[in-house]
């Protein structure tokens, strides 16, 4: 047969979507320099305290001392504790809320999503009203509000962030579920005795995933700039050291000490510029137009 | 009918809703599939081929599409009245199907050998280990080269022809009672057509299935049918054994259908029927349903009773039957 003549050099080491995503993330240069910052900065958020200092509210020396002097790389604040111990705490907390309230709205928002896009009917048209009523609340007043209520802890500050923000995601899982169900191999696995449950996650959803992938990684950016706004405000746990709240803690002397919130301020600028960077790059590596190049 | 039927279609009506109101798309539609043979359904576009396939499935676009009258007995049991699970088993399992295009029927996602195992694993229970080798030998026994090594592709690392084969795999995996092949041939190479008709032959010669082919290409009637069936506006116009059929079609259409195919002549410089075409198009969905001839308005020999009623389906002996009430002049 000619034709399998024809194809037989064809059969290079079976490569999968993955590793053709991964070679097209190597080619964008921003990116992976992006990765490379944020690995570091997980790294630092990692072995920092257990290396540097266990405690960063400990008042180490005098305040304002500035950066550099006293022995203090990143100097201390107005209580005299040590930023730089700060700022590695604070990578933690911080890292940790972008993760869990981007992981949060994601999996609100798919599920919303997913139904409404592959049920359509009265099913999507009340989980689409739904998410528009999300959509239209201002998102840091209604977050104000959670925490107002339930408190000012870690949890709920990142539950607040959540559900502020999972519409995006709801509203990019239906758009990628409306497109993807009326595709052939929807119905040629319909065909073969698939159900809904199993054509929702197992059929739809893995090719729906890439936009999904790309905004779960910009929203891990804006969560933790969502984190930072309230720490600022004072509506996050004070028990907890994140960037925005040595911003916030220092805001009165922002004239005198401008180092104190500067540097913080650039942790977090850094952090979500890294992440943005990584998203867009994803975005260029999943796109399948950009890929056919 | 002779043999024992397999599939069993009576008086079906699917109704499609659209901005214009409720249309019979499918309009009293009775046929039979008997066992181990190949029935090919012809028509145009939009003539209801394969809103009958769809029917048959269980699968009419929800939720314009539907059920609304008539009866798809399949081995003695009614699939208009089974519950959506026993479909779900019988899909797949018993009544399997293939699409047009094969560029766009496996998911992208998976390896080939992923998606056949995994109709394996729903239908026979088989464990992932047991599932993965049948998978491999179904590619074998499809014609995939290599196959050891091709169950590891990804669909787009694989030709046209070679994701057909797939699909036939996926389809015969379970040894269906029935394969619905739904233009199979139609996005190929004319070469690579001729490959999946010799496949096609061959595995229901092995395994015994029963071929629904839907089609308009008039040579892969004759290469893979025994008898065929053409449809018009969601009716049947015209049944009967595709030898009978081509020598001597009763309905217009049919004739329509035949004439505009160039024939092979053995004498090339030898003068040639010309080609000819069917005037007009099919008509709009609204018209569908009418209680007259729905041809009409294209045939060359209509007469007035054409517009006043619908022509009854007429048995002209060995099962060659026409619907056209010019027929029996013919």
């Amino acid at each position: 047969m000619a034709e399998v003549k024809l194809d037989a050099p064809a059969v290079e080491a079976a490569s999968g979507p993955l590793r053709e995503v991964a070679r097209m993330f190597l080619k964008n240069h921003a990116a992976v320099g992006a990765l490379a910052v944020l690995l570091l900065i997980v790294a630092a958020a990692v072995i920092g305290p257990p290396l540097y200092s266990d405690d960063p509210y400990e008042m180490v020396w005098a305040p304002f001392s500035p950066p550099g002097a006293d022995g203090f790389l990143l100097g201390t604040d107005y209580l005299g504790r040590d930023i730089l111990a700060g700022l590695f705490y604070g990578a933690r907390v911080s890292l940790a809320i972008g993760l869990s309230a981007a992981l949060m709205s994601v999996g609100i928002g798919v599920t919303i999503g997913a139904l409404a896009g592959f049920y359509r009917g009265w099913v999507e048209e009340v989980l689409m009203r739904f998410t528009e009523f999300f959509q239209v609340l201002p998102t840091l007043l209604f977050s104000m509000v959670i925490v107002a209520l339930f408190g000012a802890s870690l949890q709920v500050v990142t539950i607040a962030i959540g559900v502020v923000s999972w519409t995006a995601v709801a509203r990019i899982t239906r758009a990628e579920f409306l497109r993807i169900r009326e595709l052939e191999y929807v119905m040629a696995s319909r065909a073969s005795g698939a159900g809904n449950l199993k054509l929702i996650t197992a059929v739809i959803l893995p090719n729906a995933l890439p936009p999904i992938i790309v905004q779960a990684a910009l929203m891990v950016g804006s969560a933790i700039l969502f984190e930072a706004g309230l720490s600022f405000l004072g509506l996050s746990d004070p028990n907890v050291m994140s960037w925005g709240q040595i911003i916030g803690s220092n805001r009165p002397y922002i004239l005198d000490a401008s180092f104190t919130v500067t540097i913080p301020g650039m942790a977090i600028f850094v952090t979500v510029l890294a992440i943005s960077l990584v998203g867009d790059g994803l975005n260029d590596a999943l796109n399948p137009k950009l890929r056919q190049r | 009918m002779g043999a024992a039927a397999t599939l069993e279609v009576s008086n079906l009506r699917v109704e499609l809703t659209t901005r214009d109101g409720i249309s019979p798309v499918i309009d009293d539609l009775s046929f039979s599939l008997r066992a181990g043979e190949t029935l090919a359904l012809v028509g145009e576009s939009g003539c209801g081929k394969s809103m009958t396939a769809l029917a048959v499935m269980g699968l009419l676009p929800h939720p314009v599409g539907r059920i609304a009258g008539g009866s798809i007995f399949f081995d003695g049991e009614d699939l208009v009245a089974a519950s959506d699970r026993r479909l779900r088993d019988i899909r797949g399992n018993d009544i399997s199907m293939i699409f047009q295009e094969p560029m766009t029927s496996l998911n992208p996602v998976y390896t080939v050998g992923e998606q056949i195992a995994e109709v394996l694993r729903r239908h026979q229970g088989l464990g992932r280990r047991a599932a993965w080798e049948h998978a491999i030998e179904l590619l074998n026994a499809v014609g995939i080269p290599d196959p050891a090594a091709r169950v590891d592709s990804y669909p787009h690392q694989m030709s046209g022809g070679q994701r057909q084969r797939v699909m036939i795999a996926i389809a015969l995996a379970c040894k269906p009672k029935i394969l619905i092949a739904d233009e199979p041939t139609t996005a190929l190479d004319v070469t690579v057509q001729a490959q999946i008709f010799d496949l096609l032959r061959n595995l229901q010669r092995e395994t015994g299935t029963t071929i629904l082919l839907i089609t308009h290409d008039m040579g892969a009637v004759c290469e893979l049918a025994e008898r065929m069936m053409v449809m018009y506006a969601g009716r049947k116009v015209e049944e009967g054994g595709v030898d009978a059929v081509i020598a001597a079609p009763r309905h217009p259409y049919t004739k329509g259908l035949i004439d505009c195919v160039p024939h092979m002549i053995d004498n090339p410089t030898a003068a040639r029927p010309p080609l000819v075409e069917i005037p007009g198009i099919v008509p709009p969905l609204r018209d569908f349903g009418a209680g007259r001839c729905l041809f009409a308005a294209r045939c060359a020999e209509r007469v007035a009773r054409c517009a006043e009623a619908r022509p009854e389906d007429v048995d002209f002996g060995a099962g060659h039957r026409a619907a056209c009430w010019q027929a029996g002049a013919a």
